[in-house]
C-alpha cells in the first residue's frame, strides 16, 4: 500500500501538470478539471493496490478523470436547462456527450501545457497570482506547500488562487497559445514568472530549506518544458541555462551554519559539474541563434564564472563586455551597477568605483542594499576604511534578508580589526 | 462574452485639445466602430457629457439626496464607453488598445469589465429537463 501511494505521489508530481492541462481544455474550467483529476487519483489509491499498476499510469488517470468530466457535464447540462449558464465554459464543455473518444491524441495534445502556462501567466492576472497558479497547476505543488515557500498564511494563498481562477472564468481569459505577433511579448511574462519562482527558491533566506530547493527544481522543470515546447526561442534556452548555472553553485553558497559565502570565496569543487556542463551547452546553442536577449546574456555571464576554476582566473574583461551588451539592450541601474563591478575587476578599482557612483546618481539605487554593499567592497579594496565602513553600515540598514545581514555584519567587523 | 470598455480621460486636458487632435481622436473611434460593426460585435458606443453636468442621487434616511456633480472627484473621469461582444478577453484587449483616450496618449485609460447578463427566470417545464437527460 505504502509503495503504491509513493508511486502515486511520484506520478502526481511528474505528470499532474500535463494531465490537468488536458483536462482544463476539455472541461473549459480549472475547478472542474482539478476536481476530476483529484477524483481520479483517489480512485487510483483503491484500484491500483488491487489490480496492480496500469501500464501507463498517466493515461489511466487522464481516462478516469475524463469519464468524471463527462458525468459532470451531463449533470451540468441537466442543471443548465433549468438555469442559464452564468459561468464561462468553452464550446467543448457543451458537447462531451457527443461520444468523446479517449484516443491517444486527446491525452497527449502537445499544446495543452503551453496553453496552460500562457493562461496562468496572462498579464490580466495579478503577478503574485500568476506565480501561485503556475505552481499549483503546472507544478503540481499543493496550496500549503506554496504558502510555505512564500511565507504566506495558507488562507491568503488559497484566496489568491480562487480569485485568479474566478477572473479566468468570468473575464474569459482565453485558454490558448497567443497568436504569433503576440507570442514574444507574452513569452516574456511566462519567462519572468518562472524566473521569479527560481529566485524565490534561490534567495538565501532562512526558513524551510527543502521547499526552497523544490521551488528551484520546479522552475528548472518548467523552463525545460518551455524549451521542449518552443525550442526555437533562444531566450527560453537562456533562461534555463541561467537557472542551471546559478543552481550549480547552491551547495557552495552557504557554510554549515547557513552563512553566505560570496562567489570569489566559494569552494568551487562543490559546484555541480553536471548542471554547469548543461548550462554552458545551452548558452552556446542559444547564442548561436544570433538573437541575444537578457536571459541569454546573464546566462553567458554565469557561464564565464563557471569556466574559472579559481576566482582569480575569472575572465572579468569578458564579463564586463557582456554586461555592456546587456546594458545596451535592457538598461537598468542594477545592470549598470553590475557592469561597474565587472569594470572594477577587469580595468581597475578606481575606474569601477567611478562607474558605481555614476550608477547611483539617478537615486534609484539609494535604497538598494547591494548598491551600498558593492560600493563598500570597492572602497575596502581601495583601503578607504572609513568610507567603506559607512557604506557597509548603509547596506546593513537596508538589507532585510537575515543571511545577507549576517554577511555584512561580518565584513564590518573584519574592517574594524584590520 | 459581452464586454464594457470604459474610457477614462482627464476632462480638462481634453478641453485643451486642438481641433486637429479632436479630429484624430474621432477618426480613431470611427475606425474601431466601423470594424466592430462590420464584424457584428458592436452593441453600443457613445461619449458621455462632462462630469460638471452630472447629478448624483444617494438615498439618505430613505430619501433621495440630490447632489450636483459626479459620485466622486477622481483624477481621471469616465468619458465614454463601448459594449462589444468579444470571443474572449484578448479580443477585448485588442480593441481597447486601439481606442483613443482623448488625451493624446498622455493620460487616460480603458477599463474592461464583463457584462454577465441578468440571471433569467427558472424555467417551469421540468419535463423538458428530464427528457433531455434521458435523451
Amino acid at each position: 500500500m505504502d509503495e503504491v501511494s509513493n508511486t502515486i505521489e511520484a506520478i502526481f508530481r511528474r505528470e499532474s501538470g500535463r494531465i490537468i492541462a488536458t483536462l482544463i481544455r476539455i472541461a473549459g474550467s480549472f475547478d472542474v478539471a482539478e476536481e476530476a483529476m483529484q477524483e481520479a487519483f483517489t480512485a487510483a489509491l483503491t484500484t491500483w493496490p488491487e489490480k496492480g499498476l496500469p501500464q501507463n499510469p498517466a493515461a489511466w488517470i487522464t481516462a478516469v478523470a475524463h469519464r468524471r468530466l463527462i458525468d459532470h457535464s451531463r449533470r451540468e447540462r441537466t442543471r443548465r436547462e433549468k438555469q442559464e449558464p452564468l459561468i464561462y465554459e468553452t464550446p467543448t464543455a457543451h458537447q462531451p456527450e457527443a461520444e468523446v473518444q479517449l484516443d491517444a491524441d486527446e491525452m497527449e495534445y502537445p499544446d495543452d501545457r503551453l496553453r496552460l502556462i500562457f493562461t496562468c501567466c496572462h498579464p490580466a492576472i495579478n503577478p503574485d497570482a500568476q506565480i501561485a497558479l503556475t505552481l499549483r497547476t503546472l507544478g503540481g505543488l499543493t496550496t500549503p506547500e506554496i504558502a510555505r515557500a512564500f511565507l504566506l498564511p495558507e488562507p491568503t494563498l488559497a484566496q489568491r488562487l480562487v480569485r485568479a481562477k474566478r477572473k479566468i472564468a468570468e473575464a474569459r481569459i482565453p485558454y490558448e497559445v497567443p497568436p504569433r505577433e503576440k507570442i514574444s511579448e507574452r513569452l516574456q511574462a511566462v519567462q519572468s514568472v518562472i524566473y521569479l519562482i527560481f529566485n524565490e527558491g534561490y534567495a538565501a533566506t532562512t526558513g524551510d530549506g527543502l521547499i526552497r530547493r523544490e521551488l528551484c527544481a520546479e522552475a528548472i522543470r518548467l523552463a525545460r518544458t518551455l524549451c521542449q515546447l518552443l525550442p526555437g526561442e533562444p531566450e527560453n534556452l537562456g533562461l534555463l541555462a541561467l537557472m542551471l548555472l546559478h543552481d550549480s553553485r547552491r551547495d557552495a553558497r552557504t557554510d554549515e551554519q547557513g552563512r553566505l559565502i560570496v562567489l570569489d570565496e566559494q569552494d568551487r569543487s562543490l559546484w555541480d559539474k553536471e548542471r554547469i556542463r548543461e548550462g554552458q551547452k545551452l548558452v552556446s546553442r542559444a547564442l548561436g541563434m544570433r538573437r541575444p536577449g537578457p536571459y541569454q546574456l546573464q546566462a553567458a555571464i554565469a557561464a564565464v564564472h563557471s569556466h574559472a576554476e579559481t576566482a582569480v582566473e575569472t575572465d572579468w574583461g569578458e564579463i564586463a563586455a557582456l554586461y555592456r551588451e546587456l546594458l545596451r539592450i535592457s538598461s537598468s541601474p542594477v545592470v549598470a551597477l553590475n557592469y561597474a563591478v565587472a569594470v572594477a575587476m577587469s580595468e581597475g578599482l578606481e575606474a569601477g568605483l567611478e562607474l558605481v557612483e555614476q550608477a547611483g546618481e539617478s537615486g534609484e539605487l539609494r535604497d538598494y542594499h547591494l548598491f551600498h554593499a558593492a560600493r563598500a567592497d570597492l572602497l575596502r579594496r581601495l583601503g578607504r576604511k572609513t568610507d567603506a565602513a559607512s557604506a557597509y553600515g548603509q547596506a546593513l540598514r537596508l538589507a532585510t534578508n537575515g543571511v545577507e545581514k549576517e554577511f555584512l555584519r561580518r565584513r564590518l567587523e573584519e574592517l574594524g580589526r584590520e | 462574452m459581452r464586454y464594457m470598455l470604459l474610457i477614462y480621460t482627464k476632462e480638462d486636458e481634453m478641453a485643451r485639445n486642438s481641433d486637429q487632435q479632436r479630429q484624430e481622436i474621432m477618426q480613431g473611434h470611427f475606425k474601431v466602430m466601423e470594424e466592430t460593426r462590420a464584424k457584428g460585435i458592436l452593441e453600443a458606443a457613445e461619449p458621455l457629457s462632462r462630469t460638471n453636468t452630472a447629478t448624483t442621487i444617494r438615498l439618505q434616511n430613505g430619501k433621495p439626496l440630490i447632489i450636483d456633480g459626479p459620485f466622486a472627484e477622481t483624477r481621471e473621469q469616465l468619458a465614454g464607453y463601448y459594449i462589444l461582444d468579444c470571443k474572449d478577453l484578448d479580443e477585448a484587449i485588442g480593441y481597447a488598445s486601439r481606442i483613443p483616450t482623448s488625451c493624446g496618449g498622455t493620460c487616460g485609460c480603458i477599463e474592461i469589465r464583463t457584462l454577465p447578463g441578468l440571471p433569467s427566470a427558472v424555467p417551469t417545464n421540468e419535463a423538458e429537463a428530464v427528457t433531455s437527460r434521458n435523451g
